[in-house]
């Protein structure tokens, strides 16, 4: 039999103006079990603590009910003062009076009678409590970063600053991301690539990062705190340790056709090539898709003018297998693909342009060498018109729901960039609400409206259509003035929704970590654990948890940097014991557990049971208790009722339904 | 003829469509190509039905000056797709009780051979009450 302590907290008058709480107290000493009560107006306080531990003492109590706020709040507090008073911290139960009773009723005679059967439930669960343990598990020293955009580059320069290992997975051939394709950034209009190239060598040159570009993550298993990851290093057919980058095999590839990924295939780029000139490693890779040698077996031109010897045909894809203690994900986004939005003639005409295209195209090292000019016939244009929100806040299966967040500021950017360094060029956007909450950014598109006379137009635009001498008719609509508008430009660009990167889903799979409807990763918390994965021991930096630019990224990766030191600096991880626990003799390993759970922590073994006194070897479920997170879906599944959680036996949930209904 | 403020549920009703579902960006009366025909534009509509003014929607030129083109509907964002508003409205003035819209004795004179007899028969189911 448990000796039960039961502590009734008045929190000020937050509980005491509702609920009688010395009634409370006066019937929690009817309750088998239960040797003392007390009431006390701040039960959290120090002073309230030590009526907990003295008591404890003076009572020899085994068991301790504290009637008082949500467990959210203080649970820890209690079970971190009873622990101090020597007995083992699940002894502890809160019977929540205040958000559950006090705050929602107003009767006083029925919210004590209701706080009462609450008491009552929390000392029958008590009385079936047993002392549980937390297990350790080992932390791995290293954290993996998956993606290095600005991201995955800030994570990782801010996990090898403090001290750990970290290595990046870059799938494509160089780090760098969607920024390096940037020409300029907002709101100051400095030139992405000087402010990115700095931090792409930093990360490159720190004795704590190692970089796998045209590399992908393939497999994970483990937890927190220990995962194993096998990385795909796909064949680069160039020796890295041996090529210069001297770029000769670029100049004399005789392949040229293959759209360049980099210049979203506004140009063609080799065979063999690398993605930029700023690339980093700054060694190409051959794409065996387009190469004539692995075509057709001849060529071999980039073989013959390596003066290093590096060109290596016969490479194959390696994998890396390596173990760490947190994961970062930071594979970032894309445009989304235009094709449902024939409205806008983006496939129809070459002067219809995404954004990131016309970043491209402004860029010195983009298709026109940073000239503004049609696609079609290379004339300088007079007329350019921006469409907003083309697939963001749609209802429609088109587009995506939510707003892309960085359209409205990056296409203030172009509409002043252009009116700046082509003064003639009339820039007309067409919007539905301009949103500029960041710093110093109103301030930035009023000056794209008051000093560069860029032409806003509350609007949208329902169609675009290219005409014959090669203009582009723009009908939209004024709403101010209630008028319809039709407009002739030589060039129109549409802000695209950005959605997560194709590879996220996989990703998330691989890593047990909840993706929502949008394919953005989910967080543990919204607001107060946003870096957070609600698996353990992974963490979200960047676009892949939702919309945002440059500055609140980089802000983000830090914070999941820091969640990830925060991990890696701990020697052992203590597990949480209220995990689920299979009883072998009734399982009949039917495999309905290890399909509910959302961690994969279920795995069967085949076992030698002792069924009273019958030896049977039989399929039984086991479950990892580093990796189960006590969810209790396993429980509810599993038709033997074979399995049970600790801490939350069914015994235990039973008993409290049936003090309630008593 | 006196139209309710009952009406708007109506027409939510008939057309299926939500109007607070709007963010109001205008491409429905940036597609229409009766735009500048239409006194009420389209954009418009959907706030008529919101304020619940049946009324003028009803008595609107724009009414009948929908060409039922589909456009809106096909570009709609946000599935509010005020073209259903328009048309919703025109069944609510062409099922008002005792307004014939067409009677059996005119039919002979409307009669052209090439009309398909399907076509009379749900021209009077529809105008006919």
């Amino acid at each position: 039999m448990q000796r039960i302590g039961v502590f009734v907290c008045h929190c000020g008058s937050n509980i005491a103006a509702t609920v009688d709480v010395k009634k409370v107290a006066e019937w929690a000493l009817k309750e088998p079990g239960v040797v003392h009560a007390e009431d006390y107006p701040y039960m959290c306080s120090e002073a309230g603590q030590s009526k907990i531990q003295a008591a404890i003492k003076e009572k020899n109590l085994t068991g301790v009910v504290v009637c008082s706020c949500s467990p959210r709040m203080h649970e820890t507090t209690f079970r971190e003062a009873a622990e101090r008073a020597g007995i083992n911290p699940y002894m502890v139960e809160i019977a929540n009076i205040r958000e559950h009773c006090s705050w929602i009723h107003k009767d006083m005679e029925e919210a004590t009678k209701k706080a009462v059967i609450l008491m009552r439930a929390a000392v029958a669960k008590v009385n079936l409590n047993t002392p549980l343990k937390p297990g350790e598990s080992r932390v791995t020293k290293r954290a993996l970063v998956i993606g290095g955009g600005i991201a995955g580059i800030q994570t990782a320069l801010d996990i090898a600053e403090a001290g750990y290992k970290v290595d990046i997975v870059e799938k494509t051939p160089s780090i760098g991301g969607r920024m390096s394709q940037l020409d300029k950034t907002f709101p100051t209009l400095d030139c992405s690539a000087c402010i990115l190239t700095p931090k792409m060598v930093e990360v490159n040159k720190h004795e704590n990062v190692n970089i796998y570009t045209y590399s992908e993550v393939e497999k994970v298993s483990g937890f927190v705190g220990d995962f194993t990851v096998d990385i795909r290093k796909k064949a680069r057919s160039v020796d890295m340790d041996k090529c210069t980058g001297c770029g000769v095999c670029q100049e004399k590839c005789p392949s040229k056709k293959t759209p360049s990924e980099f210049n979203r295939a506004l140009n063609t780029r080799t065979a063999i090539y690398t993605p930029f000139a700023q690339a980093i490693p700054n060694v190409p890779v051959i794409d065996r898709e387009a190469c004539i040698k692995f075509k057709t077996g001849k060529c071999g031109i980039c073989e013959k003018v390596c003066q290093a010897g590096a060109i290596k045909y016969d490479q194959e894809d390696e994998i890396i297998t390596e173990k760490y203690g947190a994961i970062v994900v930071a594979t970032g986004f894309d445009m989304i693909k235009l094709d449902n939005y024939d409205e806008y003639a983006y496939s129809q005409s070459k002067d219809v342009i995404t954004s990131l295209e016309l970043e491209r195209i402004m860029n010195a090292a983009g298709p026109t060498k940073g000239h503004l000019e049609r696609l079609s016939d290379g004339k300088a244009p007079k007329e350019m018109v921006f469409i907003q929100c083309v697939g963001s806040r749609c209802s429609d299966d088109r587009g995506k729901s939510y707003c892309s967040k960085i359209c409205c500021m990056y296409t203030a950017k172009h509409a002043m960039l252009i009116r700046d360094k082509y003064p003639d060029v009339n820039v007309t956007v067409f919007y539905i609400d301009v949103r500029t909450p960041g710093k110093n950014f109103d301030e930035f598109y009023r000056r794209a409206v008051e000093d560069y006379g860029v032409n806003y137009i509350k609007g949208q635009v329902g169609k675009v259509i290219p005409q014959p001498d090669g203009k582009l008719l723009v009908r939209g609509v004024d709403l101010i003035d209630n008028k319809q508008i039709l407009k002739e430009a030589d060039m129109v660009v549409l802000a695209a929704a950005i959605e997560p990167n194709k590879d996220v889903r996989k990703i998330a799979t691989m890593l047990t970590a909840s993706i929502d409807t949008n394919n953005f990763l989910t967080e543990a918390h919204a607001k107060l654990r946003p870096v957070e994965s609600p698996t353990a021991g992974i963490f979200l930096s960047g676009v892949c948890q939702g919309p945002k630019d440059i500055p609140e990224t980089v802000s983000q990766a830090g914070a999941a940097a820091v969640k990830a030191i925060g991990l890696l600096a701990k020697d052992k991880l203590m597990t949480n014991p209220c995990t689920a626990k299979p009883d072998e003799l009734m399982c009949n390993g039917c495999s309905q557990c290890a399909n509910v759970c959302p961690y994969g922590a279920i795995s069967y073994e085949v076992k030698e049971i002792n069924d009273h006194g019958v030896r049977e070897t039989r399929r039984v479920a086991s479950v990892n208790s580093a990796l189960c997170q006590g969810c209790g879906a396993c429980t509810v599944t599993c038709p033997s009722g074979a399995m049970d959680l600790q801490g939350f036996s069914n015994r235990q949930i039973l008993a409290e339904v049936d003090a309630i209904c008593r | 003829m006196s139209i309710v403020n009952s009406q708007a549920d109506k027409i939510k009703e008939i057309s299926g469509s939500n109007p607070l579902k709007c963010m109001k960006c205008g491409k429905c009366s940036a597609s229409c190509p009766s735009f500048n025909e239409m006194d009420i534009k389209p954009h418009q509509f959907v706030s008529y039905v919101q304020n619940e003014d049946i009324q003028s929607l009803v008595e609107s030129k724009s009414l009948w000056k929908c060409l039922s083109c589909f456009a809106c509907i096909e570009r709609c964002p946000r599935n509010v797709q005020p073209g259903k508003l328009i048309d919703a409205a025109r069944q609510i003035v062409v099922r008002q009780k005792g307004q014939d819209y067409l009677k059996a004795d005119e039919i002979p004179e409307l009669i052209d051979p090439e009309t398909p007899q399907q076509l009379l028969v749900s021209a009077f189911r529809r105008y006919r009450r």
